[in-house]
């Protein structure tokens, strides 16, 4: 006798059902595309170089600046308009997008990357392990990031870098404290004691068990990481502390926009443009894989709410 | 109690011996000034013998620790005290690293079918996991191994790339029980397997228990607070009351002449299927406070509920052996034992908890 | 309850002096010639000796460290290299600017945020909570020194321009001369912190919210007919806000970052500003003696937060 698998439904995993549910998120979606254009431009930086025939660091000081020393507006020529030093803003603002999303991305992922294995191995250890690691994540959490940052460039100065380990080391406790939460519920599952049961080692149970159930938690915390990281490279770099100029960087764009905000409200509204448009792209991205993957928490679905105990 | 233990290695016919085990919890208590000892008595100084291929049943209410009892066999608890003996092997402190070839020989299906399978691993690999982490078999012949122990248990092998969440209740149990064979254990622990299920799918999974049992030469510790499952599928019983054992007697026995008042208790609530009797019974009901496993009563722990406790059963706590004239395989722990034929009927317990 | 508080107070002081070592340990124990850097590059050999002794440089590091640790808690947090000035002092007199910013921050966030998101949960899917939800995102999305640079511009620069100077950035006049003056350089900068953060507790409030309207207590303080108004103020509210409290704890440090990037853009004299040009001067015991102060802050905001969150919630003692 064979007991049939219940026949007339699509046999489909939770993966699956979770990126139908994606396919059909129009804003998320649109923001998914966003982001591929980001990339894009990222990468054909140097292609904006040629066809405009402008670096990113050139100074156009004759044709770029105005009589009085003032930049000048977008026009066929340079068509965001330039810098105070005569530098081509879209060239900039492009070469910019690369600091954004590298930092971005790196700074997220290796943040999550700590804070999942923390979390997981204070989770799962309990006791002394899970104290230790659990005070560390405390601290993290309470320290003010910008400060630290300033004291820790004071002494080994701005770079990429720097910007990037600062930002990850401000960002994997929070991963950490959510992972720990999840792996301690997950811990308590029949299938976890099974394991044990039949003799698997620890490494075995945190990385076949556990972690394929935090998975969704943990996608969805790296989208919501990276706009956070995109933001604070952006004001890292606009108080100086990150890329070294003339490398351009959204930030330190906006940083030099201070001083002309009167006369080129161009300076401050592209790259600016830029920031929120990313940042947003990558929210929306995120707040639609929340919704795919979990999606007893939308709060606005037509489905009648339930208060889940 | 019957059964030698085996002191030089000897195959006898007791598998598993439970020695005066105790398992206690430290409870976190919710007040601020706590008492030191917020302690969980689960399971209090038990003794019980499980013979080679017998089908040994652990009864009782919720909160009696059987439970408790089973994970303590099969070391998924730390004893508090008392000890473990495996085929003749003291297990009760070993390290995980020496429990390592003890775990192949013994195994647990659980109670819930929807929180024992990992809903995001496909179920081949469940099952295929035992082989694995032994690492006795590898790629196409742990596929094979796997389909093999598919078919066994009665489930389509060519699903063996489906996730739980396609399958119902009862398919779920069955790959449980496939993921337990794998090893072919000698000790099978069964905690409640059928009690989440539909009761037409729970025929289907006990006889499907009983079959592997006899092609396999299974040793069963069925654990359930459902009588009228036990009844059926085992030799033995031992029935649980608030972490002790209060008596243990063959199945038949154990049915048509309980001892222990509590084993009447419970026997009389039982739903009857046979009309016959259905109009002789009455049910004990039983009055009183519900204990807490946080503080027992002292001496036998059934006194503050029992009809027929006396002020000797509150200070002296009854041991488990032969009572009246009993074969020596049935064991009651109670100063004063129903005879036969002999049932309470609703009555105030004779001495409340003061 | 006491015992809680103990057990926070001690483990805050704890993480001050994990801060504090950090911070010596990045400024002595790193960089190889810290007279060097004091001292400038071209300095000769015997001022850069000169500098060393008065710096305590030349004794071993360990005895350097209980040194620093001692004036620590004298409250000496050591002296400028350009002016030689206490920083204390100069601490003492940039604090009162940033604790009026962030202040002033917090409350108009919370209020804001609160605000929009009770709007946003009892007008659920109208156009209101669409709006406010929209408008949330954008916030968000936007960094804090932006806010703050469009604030300038729209709100300060367009005005002008049309010939009202209502909020001109770059000055500070104290609560206690005259509050007006106070408030009135103060309210941009309070915006761009607040408008940011406001968006996330919008959103925060709003799903807590929604979660209590629909629990079963509520629906019963319904049915006996108490007003929808008093529903959700006096009930729901209460509720949400526990949420909303953890959260605030949590991001007291992000004011400090906040008021940081705010001094700079609207150029306020506070101890954002002051760290940041300390930084281009390589003025190291500024840098040292601010991290240490905010941290001490923060911990100590967080430390009130979670005593508050405990007499609020009595489960929170446990842990």
């Amino acid at each position: 006798m064979t007991a049939g698998v219940k026949a007339d439904i699509r046999v489909r995993g939770p993966w699956t059902l979770a990126l139908e549910r994606l396919r059909n998120d129009k804003a998320g979606k649109v923001a998914a595309l966003v982001i591929c254009a980001l990339v894009l431009l990222a990468l054909l930086a140097p292609l904006f170089s040629r066809l405009t025939g402008h670096g990113p660091a050139e100074q156009f000081l004759d044709i770029g600046l105005s009589p009085e020393g003032v930049p000048t507006g977008p026009s066929r020529r340079f068509l965001l308009g330039t810098d105070g030093l005569g530098r081509d803003l879209l060239v900039r603002i492009v070469y910019g997008t690369r600091v954004s999303l590298l930092v971005g991305l790196l700074a997220s992922g290796t943040a999550v990357l700590v804070g999942t294995v923390v979390g997981i191995a204070a989770g799962w250890y309990g006791g002394v392990v899970d104290r230790i690691l659990s005070r560390a994540m405390d601290v993290f959490l309470a320290l003010p990031f910008l400060v630290f940052a300033l004291a820790l460039v004071a002494v080994v100065g701005s770079s990429l870098t720097i910007s990037v380990t600062v930002i990850a080391m401000f960002s994997w406790a929070s991963v950490g404290r959510i992972v720990r939460a999840e792996t301690l519920s997950i811990r308590e599952h029949a299938y976890v004691q099974a394991a044990r049961l039949l003799g698997a080692s620890h490494a075995r149970i945190m990385f076949i068990e556990i972690l394929p159930n935090v998975a969704a938690t943990v996608i969805v915390y790296t989208t919501l990481l990276i706009p956070g990281a995109i933001v604070a490279e952006a004001t890292l770099s606009f108080l100086g502390l990150s890329v070294v100029p003339p490398a351009p960087s959204w930030g330190n764009i906006l940083s030099d926009a201070m001083a002309y905000y009167r006369v080129a409200w161009w300076f401050i509204f592209f790259p600016g443009a830029a920031l929120v448009v990313s940042t947003l792209a990558f929210n929306i991205l995120g707040d639609s894989v929340r919704d795919a993957l979990d999606p007893k928490l939308d709060h606005d679905s037509g489905a009648a709410h339930e208060a889940t105990p | 109690m019957t059964g030698r233990i085996s002191r030089d290695g000897a195959k006898s016919d007791v598998l598993v011996s439970i020695e005066h085990v105790v398992k206690e919890f430290k409870v976190r208590s919710a007040r601020l000034f706590a008492r030191t000892k917020d302690i969980v008595h689960a399971v209090s100084d038990v003794t019980l013998d499980i013979r080679r291929g017998e089908t040994l049943a652990l009864v009782g209410e919720t909160g009696c620790g059987k439970s408790t009892l089973a994970r303590c066999v099969v070391r998924l608890h730390d004893l508090t005290s008392g000890r473990i003996i495996f085929d003749g092997q003291d297990i009760s402190s070993a390290s995980e690293r020496a429990m390592r070839p003890v775990r192949r020989r013994m195994q647990m299906i659980f109670q819930d079918p929807y929180g024992s399978l990992n809903p995001r691993r496909r179920v081949g690999s469940i099952i295929g996991d035992p082989f694995e982490i032994h690492d006795l078999a590898r790629g196409d012949e742990r596929i094979r191994q796997v389909r093999h122990l598919m078919e066994l248990v009665g489930l389509n092998p060519e699903h063996l790339n489906r996730f739980p969440g396609d399958f119902s209740g009862g398919q779920r149990q069955r790959v449980g029980i496939a993921r337990a064979l794998a090893l072919r254990p000698d000790l099978m622990v069964c905690d409640e397997p059928v009690s989440a299920l539909d009761v037409s799918i729970q025929a289907q999974i006990l006889n499907l228990l009983g079959d592997l049992q006899e092609e396999l030469g299974l040793t069963y510790l069925f654990i359930s607070h459902d009588l009228s499952v036990v009844r059926h599928v085992s030799d033995r019983v031992a029935v649980m009351y608030l972490g002790t054992v209060v008596e243990v007697a063959p199945v038949h026995a154990l049915y048509t002449h309980p001892r222990h008042p509590y084993t009447n208790a419970l026997l009389s609530a039982m739903p009857i299927r046979a009309a016959e009797r259905a109009g002789d019974r009455t049910e004990v009901i039983l009055a009183g406070d519900p204990p807490s496993p946080m503080d027992p009563p002292s001496g036998c722990r059934f006194h503050p509920r029992c009809p027929r406790a006396q002020a000797r059963c509150a200070i002296e706590t009854p041991v488990l052996t032969r009572r009246l004239h009993d074969a020596s395989e049935h064991v009651t722990a109670c100063h004063f034992p129903l005879a036969d034929g002999e049932s309470l009927v609703s009555e105030a317990p004779a001495m409340a908890l003061s | 309850m006491i015992r809680f508080a103990v057990r926070r107070l001690a483990w805050s002081l704890a993480v001050v002096w994990f801060v504090a070592t950090s911070v010596f340990a990045i400024y002595f124990a790193v960089p190889r010639d810290v007279a060097r850097l004091v001292a400038g590059s071209r300095a000769s050999e015997q001022t850069l000796m000169l500098v060393r002794k008065r710096l305590g440089l030349d004794q071993p590091v360990r005895v350097q460290y209980v040194q620093f640790l001692m004036r620590l808690a004298h409250g000496d947090l050591g002296q400028s290299f350009q002016t030689q000035e206490a920083v204390t002092t100069i601490v003492a007199r940039d604090l009162p600017v940033t604790t009026s910013l962030a202040l002033g921050a917090s409350v108009l966030w919370l209020v804001i945020g609160v605000g929009a998101g009770t709007i946003a949960a009892t007008r659920r899917r109208s156009r209101s909570d669409r709006a406010i939800n929209t408008v949330a995102m954008a916030f968000y999305s936007m960094p804090t020194f932006l806010v703050g640079q469009l604030l300038l511009f729209f709100l300060f620069y367009q005005l002008y321009v049309a010939g009202y100077e209502l909020f001109p950035p770059g000055s500070y006049v104290p609560f206690t001369e005259s509050p007006l003056q106070w408030a009135r350089f103060l309210i941009l900068p309070w915006a761009s912190i607040a408008l940011v953060s406001a968006a996330t507790y919008s959103r925060l409030t709003r799903g807590a919210m929604l979660d209590v309207l629909h629990e079963d207590y509520i629906r019963t303080a319904r049915s006996k007919g108490i007003s929808e108004h008093r529903v959700t103020i006096y009930h729901a509210l209460r509720s949400a806000l526990t949420p909303v409290v953890s959260q605030f704890g949590i991001d007291v440090g992000s004011l400090m970052g906040g008021a940081i990037v705010t001094e700079v853009v609207f150029g306020l004299p506070g101890l954002g500003r002051e760290a940041v040009q300390a930084i281009a001067n390589q003025d190291l015991p500024i840098i040292m003696g601010i991290t240490i102060l905010s941290a001490a802050l923060v911990v100590a905001a967080n430390l009130v937060v979670d005593v508050l969150q405990a007499v609020m919630d009595p489960r929170v003692r446990l842990e």
